[in-house]
């Protein structure tokens, strides 16, 4: 019944976008879309809550759609409805922020058909309950965002934005049709039951495990499969960005979830290497990259890499737990990486919200050309505080949640059998404890060269507050920040079918701890009290507030900065996005990025300025996506001599064929 | 009965085949068209005797089309476009006869070590059948890779289509509508053949598909 419900729902989107295509490109459309996209999500966000909440049992659907003797298969567990929450979430804040966003749009008629089918692909992904129907929901989800990246084609770099895109998303797609080939195996078993019944042989499993990071790393920006996030997460509008970033990539965590936790049977101990190690990779070198970055959506958008980095970190714990059966420090591992989903998705959303804002009022993107903003937009700079706190996993918020949940699993792993393992995830812990670090670095700089200090540009001085609904949105957003903060116990509680499901256990019942707070194992060995920070927190921040004002500065007055005796100090001498970058430039960026800096000197006479030039190069596009493009570029250009042969050449290439396979049939054994 | 109906498919079938080694050997344009006419009549021997041991009235008419398209008419009609176009004399081939019929040979191997060893529990007529209209659709194919004139590709296509109903007819139970629709889809290629032949002709004053690719400009 619920399940109908919500695929009536999705059936709703897919005739929404027809309706935008008929109607063209007037604000009524706009209005109409995002209005009944907005209600459609809530309707589904409540269906998938109540599903979570009442863990009840799973319920199918077979449509007779897709191929012929397989039909379409819908079902929704407690995994599914845990995604599809996340996923509508994202939808409705999203959907509430363009009702007041769209209205910027200078081409809404290249945005709007494409945004209920976005939202309705990622629905059917979580939904699908067989391989095929996965696949095309999958591949639908891919091309219609790559619409809403391409959406703003004159702008330069997104059409080859798209194209990156568009590329990784196919490989990724390949490589997903190769794994579940694999696991439906020769008789085709390709609905999910079938394939959770047949357990594969190792052998096919670490194939399997492969073909699926591939596929589903590469639509979440794992590194090195990330290149094409950064370029596109930032060319789509904002809204679309956050649901991108905040959202798509969380789908695509489901997809490895649903495939390796659950079709793939029990997992080895090795598997758990793969992911660690790529997780721990992932999250650094995304925090690094995001540390040099001076445009704000591009910022965003490798922080998003390296939170993916985070969530992975969560799962292979789970399956290094899971696979020496470890079922109770699995449930723990497992809840943490959710929660990260959920919080990531909540957090980045309501950055990219924050970035949007700015772009509507100022036409920047670009932080060297902002500042000062908090006092031209305060709900907003509030609002991109909190999240920037959120997402620095700075107690009481809901970040730290998660990052310490995660860090609790790590602490368990002395007692895991395995000796690689024992050495393997300190290490990792130590890369996710520096990336935290270095992303509450990352975002201290984002927040304080974009609100803090002068306006660069006069964009940035005419700044307007934005409007009320985007307002809203954001302050929805921040809302379920500081609740998941004060309430965990709450949302790891909802959790517990979902662990129960993938690992067979369950984290200890939060609703019984007294005073709000969260013991993840036992009361000897860890807890947290986020209500008691937070209140803490507002008590010592109102009384040193109140003591300043009252005691120090009872007569503010504004005054201009003190300017060494050079009058009118341009704001272009403030501290810069590249300034503050520096000192971890210097430290990791010579042997990450290969970072040279060289000071540019003007010959005798010459009137133009010195400048510092910062030289920063990509090693791992250079090193995998620049040789793979030449290779391709090669190739092809070798077989387009196949354009150009005569009739019978082209008779004898066929022949050749035909004799191959009849040889290759005759000769096997 | 069984084995002289046997017998008598099997010799018709491995005729049909020699028929294919005989065009294969044919250089001159009218001797291969004649080469073609007793191709189309084999096989509508074939055709027949297996609607008489399989009996199946309908593959008379199966015969029947055969007979009078493939061995009659169309045989008559390339003839006087050929005698039209003036190239009636003309030679044709660019691999060596005997190269050309080493390399049938071993086509004609490939084909028996195929098809007996995937058929292994099938009918042992149908089996035989299988093998040989295999071979006449390979040495079709090897015709019309080693032939440069358009008419003689047009014969080997032809023949291609020959050894399929040889297969067709083989099996029991194909259908008449195939038949039907598979012989004027030949015809329908030799109509479009034969107008695209005086196309060539008007335009580059030769039948030689050579001349198509130098139009292109490109060297064979």
């Amino acid at each position: 019944m619920m399940l109908t419900l919500a695929l009536s729902c999705i059936a709703g989107l897919l005739a929404l976008s027809v309706l935008a295509v008929a109607s063209g490109r007037s604000p009524v459309t706009m209005r109409i879309v995002y209005g009944a996209s907005l209600a459609a999500s809530l309707v589904l966000l409540i269906l998938a809550t109540t599903h979570l909440l009442g863990a009840q049992a799973p319920a199918s659907v077979t449509l007779p759609l897709g191929l012929p003797w397989v039909g379409a298969h819908f079902r929704i567990d407690v995994l599914g409805a845990f995604f599809l929450a996340v996923v509508d979430l994202g939808a409705a804040a999203a959907s509430l922020f363009a009702l007041g966003y769209g209205r910027h749009d200078q081409e809404p008629e290249r945005v709007l058909p494409f945004y209920p089918l976005f939202l309705a692909g990622m629905n059917l992904v979580v939904l699908a309950d067989d391989a095929f129907t996965f696949l095309v929901s999958w591949e639908f989800m891919s091309l219609t965002s790559w619409g809403l990246v391409i959406a703003h084609h004159r702008v330069s770099d997104n059409l080859r934005a798209g194209y990156v895109y568009l590329v990784m998303a196919s490989l990724g797609t390949l490589t997903l049709l190769l794994a579940f080939g694999l696991l439906a195996g020769p008789e085709g078993n390709y609905t999910f039951a079938q394939i959770r019944d047949g357990h594969p042989s190792p052998a096919v499993g670490a194939l399997v495990l492969i073909l699926v990071l591939i596929g589903a790393g590469s639509k979440a920006g794992l590194v090195p499969l990330h290149a094409w996030l950064p370029l596109a997460h930032p060319a789509a509008p904002s809204h679309v960005s956050a649901l991108m970033s905040g959202v798509m990539t969380k789908v695509a965590v489901y997809g490895f979830v649903r495939v390796v936790l659950d079709l793939l049977g029990p997992p080895m101990w090795w598997w758990s290497v793969v992911v660690l190690t790529l997780g721990g990779i992932t999250c650094v070198m995304g925090v690094l990259y995001a540390l040099m970055q001076n445009d704000l959506k591009r910022l965003l958008a490798y922080s998003t890499v390296e939170n993916i980095g985070v969530i992975f970190i969560g799962l292979g714990l789970a399956l290094a737990f899971k696979a020496y059966g470890m079922t109770a420090a699995a449930a723990l591992a497992l809840t943490a990486g959710l929660l990260h989903v959920f919080n990531h998705s909540v957090f980045k959303s309501l950055l990219f919200f924050g970035s949007g804002a700015v772009l509507t009022a100022t036409g920047e993107r670009d932080m060297e050309r902002l500042g000062g903003l908090i006092h031209r937009m305060p709900q907003t700079a509030f609002v991109f505080l909190v999240g920037c706190a959120a997402i620095s996993a700075l107690p009481p918020l809901n970040g730290f949640i998660s990052e310490w949940l995660t860090f609790q699993a790590i602490l368990l792993s002395p007692e895991l059998p395995s000796w690689g393992l024992k050495f393997l995830v300190p290490a990792v812990g130590a890369l996710l404890a520096m990336s935290a670090a270095l992303a509450a670095a990352c975002f201290v700089k984002a927040f304080g060269v974009t609100f803090l200090g002068r306006p660069r540009t006069p964009a940035a001085e005419q700044a307007h507050e934005v409007d009320t609904l985007s307002l809203a949105a954001m302050f929805c957003l921040a809302t379920i920040c500081l609740a998941v903060g004060i309430l965990p116990g709450l949302f790891m509680d909802a959790l517990a079918p979902v662990a129960d499901l993938l690992v067979g256990d369950r984290m200890p019942m939060q609703r019984g701890v007294e005073w709000l707070s969260i013991v993840p194992i036992t009361d000897s060995r860890s807890s947290y009290n986020g209500l008691l920070v937070f209140v803490f927190t507002l008590l010592s921040g109102s009384l040193a507030a109140f003591a300043i004002h009252r005691l120090a500065s009872d007569k503010l007055r504004r005054a201009p900065a003190w300017d060494c005796g050079y009058p009118d100090a341009s704001p272009a001498t403030q501290y810069t996005a590249d300034s503050f970058a520096q000192p971890i430039r210097r430290v990791f960026g010579t042997l990450v990025f290969r970072a040279r800096e060289h000071g540019d000197m003007p010959a005798p006479g010459d009137m133009r300025p010195a400048r510092l030039v910062v030289d920063l190069r990509d090693l791992i596009w250079e090193a995998l996506y620049a040789p793979a493009a030449t290779a391709v570029t090669n190739v092809s250009e070798r077989l387009n001599r196949l354009q150009f042969l005569t009739i019978r050449q082209y008779l004898s290439l066929v022949f050749g064929a035909l004799i191959t396979l009849l040889l290759v049939l005759a000769i096997w054994p | 009965m069984r084995g002289l109906s046997f017998d008598v498919a099997h010799l018709l079938a491995g005729g049909l085949v020699l028929v294919s080694f005989m065009q294969l050997y044919q250089d001159r344009l009218s001797a291969l068209l004649n080469m073609f006419a007793l191709h189309a009549l084999v096989l509508t021997l074939s055709v027949a005797w297996q609607a008489y041991i399989q009996d199946a009235p309908h593959l008379y008419v199966t015969a029947l089309i055969a007979l009078v398209f493939k061995a009659i008419v169309i045989p008559i009609a390339l003839h006087r476009i050929i005698v039209r176009l003036g190239i009636h004399r003309e030679i044709d081939k660019v691999v060596g006869v005997g190269a050309t019929m080493l390399l049938g040979m071993g086509l004609v191997a490939l084909s028996m070590v195929v098809m007996l060893r995937v058929t292994a529990d099938a009918d042992p007529l149908a089996r035989e059948d299988l093998a040989f209209a295999l071979a006449v659709v390979l040495l079709g194919l090897l015709m019309m890779v080693t032939r440069r004139n358009a008419v003689s590709q047009v014969v080997g296509f032809m023949s291609i289509e020959n050894g399929l109903v040889l297969a067709a007819t083989g099996a029991k139970g194909m259908p008449l509508v195939v038949e039907i629709s598979i012989a004027f889809s030949v015809l329908i290629a030799f109509i479009v053949i034969g107008i695209f032949l005086f196309r060539i002709r008007e335009r580059f004053d030769t039948v030689d598909v050579q001349a198509l690719d130098r139009f292109r400009g490109e060297r064979s």
